[in-house]
């Protein structure tokens, strides 16, 4: 997909997390709607996968260790043909293969499960490490939070990362800024992340997670890094794409009331009054 | 006395079961090559340096980060590989519960977690390196299968024989040498509960070292009570079956283990019996009590897990039946 097509697609996945999230009555915001391009562009662009064989053993690899952001992994699985788009609607419900927080059993296309933070970047690095003892040529992409880098296990894996030259990984940091109890730099301080993960033997790089010309250039510099992993620092805007969300940590736990969802999406809809909407 | 499994009463020969953990190992290094070997900075206590010598390219060194072993574990096993992750019972599955229950055994994950030094004899180090709820924290895990071989002979054979069960599992043993009481002859089948003694007046069901004091006690027993033995190796699935015939043949149970009884073996077997067919019961166990520091004997003396001790419970249970 070229850039305009990418940006296209990542306005109607944002509309389907709203409609999804307003569905589910419970969730997390402002984490999928600001990663949405970063999703849209690996998934569109970047993962060597295919819906058709979800086991598919040559396949990319994304683990998402930030489990709390899944409704932007389902949407884009869904968009992608891993599943039918009604069944976006069946989140967080009993019954339903969309979990809370994602299981790597309920779902193709899932490759692990989380929700308690921190254990992606580890599972990653298995991943990554046995491609390597087989000599297999697929990557592995770990889509992690940055409250989640208050974690320690976190930095574990990253020791381990830099100590077995993981190339075939490239870590992804939704630096949005934010976290459950206010502003990340409030809470725990995280700067310099750049810095730390340098210091941890990791190619680093940041990216404007909106701007799909860099989140493809990243993505694709992070391939030709030999003897190194690659860590991407994805400045996104939480809430990206509805104004009264975006950078309000207040949404990072919670879903919009249906009032709220309509205006929501006026906004995606009409790309903030710039378009008229066919939905309208 | 006539047992009904091959078993060897020669308790001079003693081994380590970590020495069984290790042959085990190098056994599946040469017949399996999807098996990855991971410690925590623990290669040479945990008996997995001949696999690392003789197979380096699948031996992993991660340093002293067990949250971080179970992670990478899961990841390995999730691209095909049999990953076996090693370090003391209380740090792993201690330490890195979360990681167990998440990242391998919800994800059903084919890793095998391997505690070492685990019980109350490791002894000098203190309450802080002695496992004593491990058993526990992970027979509560679904998917889980839970393993306390009797001696080095069985450890091996548990060892290849979780290599070829596909699901998470987790295999716990001592530091110190223990009697080596079972042969390359007696049956081991995950599981399937091994009875070695058939007894109508009550039946000692142990696991791990408690199997040797068990049949110890047996021994000094017979002529005046009919003691059955069952080394319940495989905690979780629990043989449901062998345990109530025992109850049923022999009317009292005394359980034994190297473990707090709330949770281990007996907190296991009493939720069978109490459920299936309730008979007097009496547990040897670690008693809601951390360890201290102290030599193995002393301190196996000193919270009750000798020979001596089963048979007095044996005489406690007989009395309530």
């Amino acid at each position: 997909m070229n850039t305009k097509q990418l940006e296209l697609k990542a306005t109607d996945i944002r509309a389907d997390i709203i409609d999804m999230l307003v569905e589910a009555g419970s969730g997390h915001s402002a984490g999928p709607l600001g990663m949405t391009d970063v999703f849209t562009a690996l998934y569109f662009n970047i993962l060597k996968i295919d819906p058709e064989k979800p086991d598919w053993a040559e396949r990319d690899r994304l683990v998402l260790s930030c489990g709390h952001i899944c409704p932007v992994l389902y949407t884009v699985l869904a968009h992608r043909g891993f599943f039918r788009r009604e069944e976006l609607k069946t989140l967080r419900k009993f019954g339903s293969r969309l979990q809370g927080h994602p299981h790597n059993l309920a779902l193709p296309g899932i490759e692990n499960t989380s929700g308690p933070l921190g254990q992606g970047l580890s599972q990653a690095c298995g991943m990554a490490y046995a491609a390597k003892l087989d000599a297999s040529k697929w990557r592995v992409y770990c889509v992690m939070s940055d409250g989640e880098q208050n974690e320690g296990q976190v930095w574990e894996a990253a020791m381990f990362a830099g100590k077995y030259n993981l190339h075939n990984l490239t870590a992804i940091i939704d630096r949005n800024n934010i976290q459950i109890d206010g502003f990340t730099e409030d809470v725990m301080p995280l700067e310099p992340i750049v810095e730390k993960y340098q210091a941890f033997g990791w190619h680093v790089l940041e990216m404007d997670g909106h701007n799909f010309e860099d989140i493809i250039g990243c993505l694709r510099h992070a391939k030709a890094v030999f003897e190194k992993p690659t860590v991407i620092i994805a400045h996104t805007i939480p809430g990206k794409g509805v104004d009264f969300m975006e950078n309000d940590y207040h949404w990072h736990g919670k879903t919009p009331k249906s009032g709220e969802a309509k205006l929501a999406l006026h906004e995606l809809r009409t790309l903030r009054g710039k378009i008229k909407s066919e939905h309208e | 006395m006539k047992y009904l499994v091959p078993i060897s009463m020669d308790f001079t020969q003693q081994i380590a079961p970590r020495d069984g953990f290790g042959e085990g190992l190098v056994c599946l290094g040469k017949t399996n090559g999807d098996v990855v070997v991971l410690t925590g900075d623990l290669k040479e206590s945990t008996r997995v340096e001949k696999f690392a010598e003789n197979f380096p390219e699948r031996f992993i060194e991660m340093g002293v980060a067990e949250q971080n072993m179970a992670g990478v574990a899961a990841g390995l096993a999730l691209s095909g590989k049999i990953p076996f992750i090693t370090s003391y019972a209380v740090f792993s599955p201690g330490r890195n519960w979360d990681q167990v229950r998440v990242s391998i055994c919800y994800s059903k994950a084919n890793v095998k977690v391997v505690g070492a030094h685990a019980g109350i004899s490791v002894g000098p180090d203190g309450a802080t390196h002695q496992a004593l709820e491990d058993i526990a924290i992970t027979r509560v895990l679904p998917n889980m299968t839970v393993v306390v071989p009797a001696d080095s002979i069985e450890t091996k054979k548990a060892t290849i024989a979780l290599a070829k069960h596909i699901g998470p599992s987790y295999i716990r043993f001592g530091r110190e040498k223990t009697p080596v009481m079972t042969t390359d002859e007696t049956p081991f089948v995950l599981g399937r509960a091994t009875q070695i003694l058939a007894g109508s007046d009550v039946t000692i069901i142990a696991c791990g070292q408690m199997v040797a004091f068990a049949l110890e006690a047996a021994q000094k027993l017979d002529g005046k009570l009919s003691v059955g033995v069952i080394n319940l190796h495989t905690i979780k699935p629990i043989d449901i079956k062998a345990i109530i015939e025992a109850a049923k043949e022999s009317g009292a149970i005394v359980t034994a283990e190297e473990h707090q009884i709330a949770g281990g073996l007996g907190g296991a077997v009493a939720e069978v019996l109490a459920e299936s067919y309730p008979v007097p019961l009496e547990r040897v166990g670690i008693k809601d009590t951390f360890g201290e520091s102290g030599k193995p004997e002393e301190l196996m003396e000193h919270y009750g897990l000798t020979t001596q001790h089963i048979i007095e419970a044996v005489e406690r249970v007989i009395k309530r039946k």
